[in-house]
């Protein structure tokens, strides 16, 4: 039985295949139509998120699958004091598949080593989101047909954001990849991401806290929001969410080409005025978040 | 002062001192109904002072914990009252509750009986990472 913890679970082979199937079944839709009938996936949010859940509940459902779970901590036995452990031990006898988000860092990896079904990381604290990150890959491949020979520019908060973590780790595998990572000194990447990742991959990467330094060298601009949630310090957060806007008029330094990510949702780091650029990709990118993810579920549940 | 040589068994030599109570209780040493002698500030030619430990038995202790705690330390196995073996004890790639991972965010601050794991993940700079959250572990002082 296999789980997805974290993006280095996959090989490079499996994630290619991953976004074959889900090209397919965005090709395809009515064949995929009843693949999980009877089957059934829990959503164990114990953290706030509309999308990540509703995408995952959507993929569930256009498989022909059912879904159960609960939306907070406050409305499961979380809130008792029940263990993560106990929790996926009762769940797994409910469902198939267990996707899970919680604030602690690890928290997936815990569920995954007692459960009896496949887990999900649906987002690990600022740890892991690995299914974000293959969202981003299928958004990479579907927009620039290519996951090597890019500049990759990652900007705004690299400290707490899980999802610059896990695609940096899978970016890490291909080839002539170059990261400039633009973030305020407070919300720098994290030192065993350099380490472990970057410097033992021997991939070169630039840290800037200017944006617009290094625009017109980048293929892909992946923008992240300043998270509320990470910050102990109400003052901190608020000193640091204004840090980074992208605005039209930045835009003018980018390539022609240019893709234009974000995991979304967004605050006020991209201004609206973005949305209608040819290179904004964000939107396209949810909703391949939602095939990639119905490919992960037949892939965990084995289903052809 | 003199502490009787010992026939069988262990000497842990080259401790830094001060840490000789410190890897007793990591070995629990206290459990044993063996003889074990614990000798701080030792002279010696290299450091001046240091700790030793004798257990005057074969067990089966875990001397990987040491290479961890204190990578000078030197292990001298001894049978029938000579030196058999003489070695420096190597980092362990695991390390299960000896060390609490101190990140506030990490799911071992909450749940309930997680064995504390921690992994080897720079054997060259000896660094090891929680393994649940991956931050890197502070090694005691």
């Amino acid at each position: 039985m296999k789980h997805l913890i974290d993006i280095k679970d996959l090989s490079t082979q499996e994630i290619e295949d991953l976004i074959k199937v889900a090209e397919d079944i965005i090709k395809n839709k009515e064949k995929y139509s009843e693949k999980c009938k009877g089957k059934k996936l829990a959503t164990l949010f114990y953290e706030p998120s509309t999308r990540t859940r509703l995408s995952f509940e959507a993929a569930m459902l256009e498989l022909g699958g059912n879904v159960l779970g609960f939306s907070s901590a406050q409305t499961s036995s979380a809130a008792k004091g029940e263990s993560i452990s106990d929790t996926v031990k009762v769940i797994g006898g409910y469902a198939d598949i267990i996707v899970i988000r919680h604030p602690k860092e690890g928290s997936a990896l815990v569920a995954s080593m007692k459960s009896d079904v496949p887990i999900i990381n649906a987002g690990d604290g600022g740890h892991n989101h690995p299914t974000q990150t293959l969202t981003d890959l299928i958004t990479i491949q579907m927009e620039k047909c290519r996951l090597s020979n890019l500049n990759i520019g990652i900007c705004g908060d690299l400290k707490f954001g899980r999802t610059v973590h896990s695609l940096i780790t899978a970016m890490s595998r291909y080839k002539n990849i170059k990261f400039y990572l633009i973030s305020p000194k407070e919300l720098k990447i994290p030192d065993y991401i350099k380490t472990n990742i970057l410097e033992k991959n021997n991939i070169s990467y630039i840290e800037t806290k200017d944006i617009e330094e290094y625009l017109g060298d980048l293929d892909i601009l992946y923008m992240t929001r300043v998270q509320k949630e990470r910050f102990f310090n109400e003052d901190d957060y608020i000193r640091l969410k204004d840090y980074y806007i992208l605005n039209k008029e930045k835009l003018k330094k980018a390539k022609e080409d240019l893709c234009i990510m974000h995991p979304l949702p967004r605050v006020n780091e991209i201004a609206v005025d973005v949305d209608e650029d040819k290179r904004a990709a964000y939107f396209k990118q949810a909703k391949y978040g939602k095939y990639i993810r119905m490919a992960l579920i037949l892939k965990l549940l084995e289903i052809e | 002062m003199n502490i009787d040589s010992i026939k069988n068994g262990y000497v842990i030599d080259h401790i830094k001192p001060g840490k000789s109570l410190e890897i007793y209780e990591y070995l629990n040493l206290g459990n044993l109904d063996t003889q074990v002698a614990i000798i701080k500030n030792a002279k010696s030619k290299k450091t001046g002072k240091k700790d030793i430990i004798k257990i005057d038995e074969l067990l089966d202790i875990n001397i990987d914990i040491l290479g961890y705690l204190d990578p000078n330390i030197t292990i001298n196995k001894i049978q029938n009252d000579k030196i058999v073996e003489k070695f420096h004890p190597q980092l362990p790639e695991r390390l299960i509750n000896i060390v609490k991972c101190k990140n506030p965010r990490c799911i071992t601050s909450i749940e309930q009986n997680l064995p504390q794991i921690c992994e080897l993940t720079d054997r060259k700079n000896a660094i090891y990472r929680c393994k649940y959250c991956e931050e890197k572990v502070q090694k005691p002082e």
